[in-house]
């Protein structure tokens, strides 16, 4: 009995799924599921496999093989009626330059096949959830980046969705379009959207997301909520040190508890710590005695991107 | 718009001004042998400049392609909605130039009512020309072969200017195949009201090459579009 709840509030469940471009591996056996009600992140740097697989969960892209249900349909059987109950936010905006705000939402409300009624009603509690009213009538080409990614969002959720699909939503946003979006996220998972989320802004990941699939590579490497996951990996605090790593040994010698664990990046080693003041302690006793030297050394508090470091030895960056 | 106005200037600079100079065609004078034959290249007109470089913006860099089938709408539905947005371009066009032929009194015939319906198959046969071409097209420059390789030799071999009989026997075997010559042999019998039973293979011709090629563009944008 428990078990058939658990199945009935998978929204999203992939099983071995792969992908191949001609000649090129893009996903290679990726196994999640995405629960109702929950937020989760799909993190990686550019190439790890995220749109492509968010495309296959949106029937853009065939699958080679293995297992994709939406709503507990297979995505090649139903595509259109499992595409009426979900919202998909594309990495790159995808308007219609030449309309204006509120006839990209009356027109796009026509391919769910909403009467002129309902689409008027509807366009309009998006343009006053969005912030948008006031630019009703302006040509979208004419708004600023921050704007377009918010009708973006909104023209996503005219046919209220049940399954919020957000590629990338906020690559090349300044910080202040970033929050604006970042909070009307919130508020729909606090409705009970669920939301599947591509990023490799970790930030974003963290602020939003109840479980984070690491891929790395077009495979999973890595599972769980963003606390869980720095607790596991890195620890509360990284003290970042540049240093020769032929010293590395000697001065880890006798640390203890103090390091949970380090990662070379570049020219400088992290050291993933619980008691940050104590370890720099050490650390300058250490080098002092060892006459080992330091060209810089910051003590911060650790973040999703340490784990990331951790767990594949690459930045996240582009 | 300016494919409005090129028909116009055609009609006045061969019309009048060429026309002058030649006595009859068929036994007809110049200008109302041209007038029907520039009816059907105006829609063949409209129909492949929206159909390419229009087509083509929507598709690689509004990018409204991948917008509408991020809903119930599937890619057919999205090229199958294209082609009879051409298709309505071009009917919309011939039509108001058809009127300003009437204008010019070079309607001799009620049946010229009839027009439109040849003038729309005639556009769904240039929709899935100019879709496969943009299909297939890295860029706005490759449209200018397109315009010059295919539309304008039609444009002036396919019995607009000229009867193509005056032409070699290979020359006119070409301008058979072409959907432009066909539609022509059906607009001006009905425009000047000549009708015959002849007309009825153009409008085979026609209808078998929607028939034979309406799937093409739906299986070549899905091979652009998704991967």
């Amino acid at each position: 009995m428990e078990k058939r709840d658990s199945e009935n509030n998978i929204v999203i469940d992939i099983n071995e799924l792969v992908k191949n471009f001609e000649g090129f591996e893009a996903v290679r056996g990726v196994t999640f599921s995405v629960y109702a009600g929950e937020c989760l992140g799909l993190l990686g740097p550019n190439g790890a496999g995220k749109t492509t697989i968010v495309k296959m969960i949106y029937d853009f892209s065939p699958i080679t093989a293995g297992e994709l249900r939406v709503f507990g349909e297979s995505i090649v059987d139903s595509a259109r009626r499992i595409k009426a109950r979900i919202g998909i936010v594309p990495q790159e905006d995808n308007l219609d330059p030449e309309l204006t705000v509120l006839e990209n939402l009356l027109v796009y409300a026509g391919y769910f096949r909403m009467n002129r009624r309902l689409a008027a009603e509807r366009a309009q509690e998006i343009l006053d959830f969005m912030d948008l009213s006031e630019k009703a009538d302006a040509i979208v080409n004419n708004l600023s980046g921050g704007m377009k990614r918010r009708l973006t969002l909104g023209r996503a959720l005219l046919n209220r969705p049940e399954l919020l699909i957000l590629d990338e939503p906020t690559t090349g946003l300044d910080p202040y379009a970033r929050h604006m979006l970042w909070q009307r996220l919130r508020k729909l998972k606090d409705t009970g959207t669920t939301m599947l989320l591509t990023t490799h802004y970790l930030e974003e990941a963290s602020q939003l997301c109840d479980r984070l699939v690491i891929l790395h590579r077009g495979k999973v490497i890595e599972t769980g909520g963003p606390q869980e996951l720095m607790d596991r990996y890195v620890g509360k605090e990284v003290l970042e040190m540049g240093l020769s790593t032929d010293d590395l040994s000697a001065l880890m010698e006798n640390s203890g508890d103090l390091i949970k664990d380090h990662q070379k990046l570049g020219d400088y080693v992290l050291f993933f710590t619980n008691a940050g003041e104590e370890l720099s302690e050490f650390m300058s006793v250490k080098t002092k005695s060892l006459d080992v030297q330091v060209n810089y050394r910051r003590l911060r508090p650790s973040t999703l991107e340490d784990v990331f470091f951790k767990l594949t030895g690459e930045s996240l960056g582009d | 718009m300016f494919n409005f106005i090129d028909p116009i200037l055609y009609l006045w600079a061969m019309g009048f001004g060429l026309g002058a100079y030649i006595t009859k065609i068929n036994d007809l004078s110049y200008i109302n042998f041209l007038a029907p034959g520039l009816v059907a290249s105006s829609a063949m007109f409209a129909t492949s400049y929206e159909m390419t470089y229009d087509s083509f913006t929507r598709m690689s860099y509004h990018r409204t392609f991948h917008a509408m089938v991020a809903t119930p709408v599937s890619m057919d539905d999205v090229v199958m909605g294209e082609v009879m947005y051409g298709t309505f371009k071009g009917v919309l066009y011939g039509t108001v130039f058809l009127a300003v032929t009437l204008l010019f009194g070079l309607v001799k015939s009620p049946l010229a009512i009839m027009v439109p319906l040849p003038l729309a198959v005639m556009a769904v046969a240039f929709s899935i020309i100019s879709m496969l071409w943009t299909s297939l097209a890295p860029n706005y420059d490759s449209f200018g072969y397109f315009f010059t390789l295919l539309i304008s030799p039609m444009f002036l071999f396919s019995g607009i200017f000229f009867p193509i009989e005056t032409l070699p026997e290979g020359v006119r075997t070409l301008a058979w195949m072409t959907p432009l010559y066909h539609t022509v042999e059906i607009v001006r019998p009905l425009i000047l009201g000549n009708t015959s039973w002849s007309m009825a293979g153009h409008v085979g011709w026609l209808v078998g090459f929607i028939v034979l090629t309406l799937r093409l563009p739906l299986v070549m944008v899905k091979n652009r579009l998704i991967k």
